[in-house]
């Protein structure tokens, strides 16, 4: 490894221009002529429309447009979607309920779009959408998704009878059920993962431009994957075909899945531009994020484990029930299912599982994607139950997991995931020790006597991502393919160009693919751009989810740097007549290996453009372009241990020490990788004990700002603890895994564990905030 | 926000006049007018700004008594020398408000006059018996906070200082709404020349309250074991999605014993 | 509709707004200065911290016509030419930054709270007084890690100008 490549811990190239002010992200952007457009939102969770009245409104000071719904459609725009097909057990299709951009009929959640007004100031547009006079038929609505099942429950859509979306099963159900009924000891939990705003602290934002001379359209949008954004916006939407589109998205304030999907205002704001002949700016304030953002998790399961007599796990149950909010988003059906069930094998080796999952519509908003997307509320209904069943058995929770780690690899799971590698007792014994976990009763002697509780909990996760083969996931109904493109452009003086699919909102991208570079040419980082983020510049991309930019966006560069230096050394085998197996590139130098002889890169990339001497028969220039499609799934794993301490008086958590000891395979920057562990942390820290959405019963948001929306503050966390141990991955090229939601996979049920450890109860609800932690020590002591 | 004129008052009696236009609201450092008018909860037609008026600032220390101008901020009250001196719980109190950014502009005139039931401002003054100085009167602080944003402050009315004894022993202990960080509970005791008087933010539902049963059981002994096994009454208590109101019974329990341990120590 | 006279990262400005223009967006749209950011509705993120004479204060919940005549420093003028401030320089170096969004009022909450505390900084301290700015990428962990080590090194270099002083 050199100073800037694979492995070195480099300070990001990235940095310069947002610590001196100058990131320049959505809302940064000016178009002349550009107007700012406010959305008339529906107050009610659930109301037919009866009227519209736009006419006090369009007479406003200051206002271009107040659109509705009925001439968006009558432009022939089409309805949201969501991109994977899911099949219910009984072989029916999953019951998709139509999603206007702008609501026509009814609106089914508080933050439902109407209306979109426009004017020359934010100011003015909304002193007009306050003169929008819509007038509503209220009717009951339904916030839980276990109402939602009920008969008689208010329907949500008429496409969806008693709101069931799909009900559908993975594994073996008999086994499953036999081994149950044959087991020695059976832990049964009814377990609930609450609801999550994703937060992302830059909120959306849609600028739409378009120009009538070209018939063209552009968009800046706060994405996390402006090509899939394009994709739909033409294939599905009709707001103009790709070759009329151009989206960009440039520097993007943080996603975590909220910004992969395409939502109404880009939509909307595209087409108004057109209609009112004025570039549209729309910007989110916070609440209107709270409200509309898709939101995570919210599932409720029942869940049995069975043990033989020797406590190894012979089968595992899984009823869940997901809510997926008024509308599917775009990918809300494959997170309870392909994300979520193909990860109850945990890191155990099980012989027999059964997942049911049943979805949901509700009047709250749409629920998607949030980091790690399934997999935390997988790991949570595991741990959470290895937990509780240590406790029955009367085992160390560490040894009933050992006792029950896969060890041997590839390991196929009875769900779907064959695992290609992975040392778990490595990353436990990992994490004990730098937890001092021996220590610990003695620590909680200590707190005692200060009439603190303190408690230990562990959390062995395994998650999937590298989101992934793209065979795979179309057999099972993903509407689009999940490899990754990369273009290297080398410039006649050598400095290098990578043109990239995934998308960079924090993750580091413009630093981690150079150092790739580096590590190939010697070509300093600095001499290299990443570009990404346009779709006039790069052909086509999926994006950046579900961890997937290291193992597949890299890996589309390895294979593209593949190409650029197979050409290279042709050329330089060529000028320096040497034999092209003979040339090796080193430091920025291209040498024949063995002798003195060598060129300087930078002279080997003039030859391919200057062209006067290359081989015969070679085209000029030095640009390779590959697709790369991974053949599996990553499995990033690890051990996740929280001690926390109680002040019972109060019921405020402490928590004392976080300890993560991850395998992510090979490492690109270390700095970068413990940065994203620390962020995921925080986010899982803040799902036990301080975040979590509340809806009245009648569909009003009550958590719609960070008055009582609890954000993770500085002084909530303490320092992690972070280290790495190295199972390379075999599945790619670089050998990496992927590290962005470990963390918020891996924590909450360390956290709860804890918590209930400290306060000796079988379980507590996420949040576990002051006041929850304190009517718990009340409830168990009457 | 809504369209709204902005006028920078010269002096109290400039303020005063400006106060008669229209819908007119002071405006002192718009930690809280601020935010309500960019939601569009507050509409006032004018705001009338007398955040830079020397007259209304700084802290004096003189003999027995503690004057505080209405338009200091949270942060140069608790960063006073003389005030920690003579006071200490009182600066304590007013680093705990808001956080760094809110303390610079927020002033304590503003805070009072806005009489938010979670404010911190209202326990400590309320208990420590302090009057209220406005630009017609003088009000003492157990007539002057009225129940939910309601104070005794007249239309047109300015408070232009604060003034009370510092006491022999006080202290405030605040427990803090995890999302918004204003109190869930907050008790401020005092042990001073009328006796001990403790008062209650965060919790009431009708907004700050003196707690008589603290009170009665400090009277007798200032100490933490007088509060040993008080039980507090959940009724008339604040019940929300973040606290009970047993929860919020106990954590003034709590929170009371703690200041009494500040006090004491 | 008042006019607006500043002085911004040095420079005298002046413009007319209406008067329920907030000063964040009075630098952002009449000025270009983009770096100072909107996070929330309700003055808790601190993406839009900035001096106004001196003190690191909430953009987005001043007007920017109660701010006429003061003296404003933003993210974009706390370098020093080309030379990054020690804050920002710590912020690079430990990472204490992913998306950025919050980073402009992290460092200026930063400096300001160095220069609060002579004495130094503890961990404690840090996180207590970053209660007024959220992060949602970090965690936190790099950016308490880039303030200690951006105060320790202010600290030497004030001590190291005193020397050459004396």
């Amino acid at each position: 490894m050199g100073i800037e490549g694979v492995g070195a811990r480099v300070a990001r190239k990235e940095d310069k221009r947002f610590i001196t002010g100058g990131g320049r992200y959505v809302e940064d952007m000016v178009v002349p002529g550009m107007k700012h457009a406010v959305f008339v939102r529906s107050p009610h969770a659930h109301a037919e429309i009866k009227k519209i009245d736009v006419r006090q409104a369009q007479a406003m000071p200051g206002v271009v447009g107040v659109l509705t719904g009925k001439e968006l459609k009558a432009d022939g725009i089409g309805n949201l979607i969501c991109g994977w097909m899911i099949h219910s057990k009984d072989g029916t299709p999953m019951k998709m309920g139509a999603w206007s951009p702008l609501a026509v009929e009814k609106v089914r959640y508080v933050g439902d779009a109407v209306v979109i007004v426009i004017a020359d100031t934010k100011g003015q547009a909304r002193d007009a959408a306050e003169a929008v006079e819509i007038t509503y038929k209220e009717l009951k609505a339904v916030v839980e998704a276990t109402k939602a099942l009920e008969k008689g429950a208010p329907q949500v859509h008429a496409e969806a009878e008693n709101n069931l979306i799909f009900d559908w099963e993975l594994g073996d159900g008999k086994a499953t059920d036999a081994a149950i009924k044959s087991a020695a000891h059976i832990t049964r939990m009814k377990i609930v993962n609450n609801r999550l705003v994703p937060n992302a602290m830059e909120p959306r934002a849609a600028l739409g431009h378009y120009d009538k001379a070209e018939d063209h359209y552009t968009c800046w949008t706060t994405s996390q994957n402006p090509h899939v954004a394009r994709l739909v916006l033409s294939a599905f939407y009709n707001v103009a075909p790709e070759n009329k589109l151009r989206v960009i998205a440039p520097d993007v304030g943080g996603g975590f899945g909220s910004k992969i999907y395409i939502y109404p205002e880009e939509i909307v704001c595209l087409w108004a531009s057109k209609k009112t002949g004025v570039p549209v700016k729309w910007v989110a304030d916070r609440t209107e994020s709270f409200l509309a953002d898709a939101h995570g998790r919210d599932h409720v399961s029942t869940v049995e484990m069975a043990f033989d007599k020797d406590n190894r796990i012979t089968g595992l149950k899984v009823d869940t029930i997901a809510n997926l909010g008024a509308y599917m988003s775009l990918f809300s059906s494959c997170v309870p299912t392909y994300l979520y069930a193909t990860l109850l094998s945990g890191q155990y080796d099980i012989p027999a599982i059964h997942a049911n999952v049943r979805t949901v519509y509700t009047n709250t908003a749409p629920v998607d994607a949030y980091r790690g997307a399934g997999r935390p509320e997988a790991t949570y209904v595991l741990e959470r139950l290895m937990e509780a069943a240590a406790r029955e058995l009367g085992v160390s929770p560490a040894e009933l997991r050992r006792k029950n780690f896969i060890t041997s690899f590839p390991h196929q799971t009875p769900v779907i995931m064959n695992y290609d590698a992975g040392d778990y007792a490595a990353s436990l014994d990992a994490a004990m020790k730098a937890a001092d976990y021996a220590g610990f009763t003695k620590r909680r002697q200590d707190a005692a006597k200060q009439g603190k509780l303190r408690g230990i909990g562990m959390s062995c996760y395994i998650e999937a991502c590298g989101l992934a083969p793209s065979a795979a996931v179309g057999s099972l109904g993903a509407g689009v393919g999940l490899w990754e493109s990369a273009e290297v452009r080398v410039n006649a003086v050598g400095t290098i160009e990578v043109l990239t699919g995934s998308h960079s909102h924090g993750q580091g991208h413009e630093t981690t693919f150079a150092q790739l570079v580096n590590q190939r040419f010697g070509v300093p980082i600095d001499s290299v751009s990443i570009v990404h983020g346009d779709t006039d510049k790069v052909q086509m991309g999926m994006g950046t989810y579900g961890s997937r930019s290291g193992a597949v966006g890299m890996s589309a560069v390895a294979k593209a740097l593949d190409k650029v230096e197979a050409k290279a050394k042709k050329i330089a085998a060529h000028l320096m007549e040497a034999d092209e197996g003979d040339i090796v590139i080193e430091n920025g130098e291209v040498k024949v290996a063995g002798t003195d002889r060598s060129l300087p890169w930078v002279q080997v990339a003039l030859a391919a453009y200057t062209a006067h001497n290359l081989p015969a028969g070679m085209e000029p220039g030095l640009k390779e372009t590959a697709f790369y499609d991974p053949s599996n799934f990553t499995f990033p794993a690890g051990c996740y241990i929280c001690e926390v301490e109680i002040d019972p008086e109060t019921g405020l958590t402490e928590i004392i020490q976080f300890v993560a000891a991850d395998d992510f395979g090979n490492i690109i920057n270390p700095m970068i990788v413990e940065g994203q562990v620390h962020g995921g942390i925080a986010q899982g820290v803040g799902q036990a004990l301080l975040e979590g959405v509340h809806y009245d019963a009648s569909g009003q948001l009550l958590t719609a700002s960070y008055m009582d929306y609890t954000m993770p503050r500085a002084d909530d966390l303490p320092s992690f603890n972070v280290s790495t141990s190295n199972t390379p991955c075999p599945g790619n090229p670089l050998g990496v895994k992927g590290c962005g939601e470990a963390g918020a996979i891996g924590s909450p049920p360390a956290v709860i564990n804890a918590i209930t450890d400290a306060l000796g109860v079988v379980d507590i609800a996420m949040p576990a905030s002051p006041s929850t932690v304190w009517s718990t020590i009340q409830a168990k002591k009457h | 926000m809504y369209s709204v004129n902005y006028h920078r008052a010269a002096s109290v009696s400039d303020a005063a006049k400006l106060l008669k236009s229209g819908d007119a609201k002071l405006l002192s450092g718009g930690m809280t007018l601020i935010p309500a008018m960019k939601t569009r909860l507050a509409a006032p037609s004018d705001l009338v700004d007398v955040s830079r008026l020397k007259e209304l600032q700084g802290v004096k220390v003189s003999g027995k008594t503690v004057t505080i101008g209405a338009a200091t901020t949270h942060y140069d009250v608790s960063t006073d020398e003389n005030l920690k001196k003579a006071c200490p719980a009182l600066a304590h109190m007013a680093s705990l408000i808001g956080d760094p950014a809110v303390r610079y502009k927020g002033t304590i005139g503003g805070s009072i006059a806005n009489n938010d039931p979670a404010a911190d401002y209202p326990a400590a003054l309320l208990a420590l018996g302090a009057t209220i100085i406005t630009n017609k009167r003088e009000i003492g602080a157990d007539k002057f906070f009225k129940g939910l944003f309601e104070t005794a402050l007249k239309e047109g009315e300015i408070i232009t200082a604060v003034t009370f004894t510092p006491p022999a022993k006080a202290a405030y202990q605040k427990f803090r709404n995890p999302a918004s960080r204003y109190a869930i509970v907050g008790v401020f005791v005092v042990k001073g020349k009328d006796g001990v008087r403790a008062a209650v933010t965060g919790a009431g539902a009708d907004g700050v309250f003196r707690s008589k049963e603290i009170e009665a059981a400090l009277a007798k002994n200032f100490d933490v074991s007088a509060l040993d096994g008080l039980k507090v009454s959940a009724k008339g208590l604040m019940s929300d999605i973040h606290a009970s109101a047993d929860y919020r019974a106990n954590l003034i329990a709590v929170m009371a014993k703690r200041a009494v341990a500040a006090a004491i120590a | 509709m008042s006019d607006v006279s500043l002085t911004v990262n040095g420079r005298r400005v002046s413009g007319n707004a209406e008067d329920r223009t907030l000063l964040v967006h009075f630098l952002r749209e009449h000025l270009g200065l983009t770096g100072t950011h909107v996070g929330c509705d309700t003055s808790q993120c601190g993406a839009c911290l900035v001096h106004v004479d001196g003190r690191a204060v909430k953009s987005c919940t001043m007007l920017a016509v109660q701010a006429s005549g003061s003296t404003i420093v933003t993210i974009e003028g706390l370098a020093n030419g080309a030379d990054l401030h020690p804050v920002q320089a710590a912020f690079k170096e430990h990472h204490g930054l992913q998306c950025g969004f919050c980073t402009p009022g992290m460092i200026m909450a930063a400096t300001d709270m160095i220069a609060r505390h002579p004495e130094g900084l503890d961990e404690a301290t840090v996180r207590a007084e970053l209660d007024g700015n959220i992060c949602r990428c970090t965690g936190y962990h790099n950016i308490v890690k880039a303030i200690l080590a951006a105060s320790q090194a202010m600290a030497k270099g004030a001590k190291g100008k005193a020397r050459q002083a004396a």
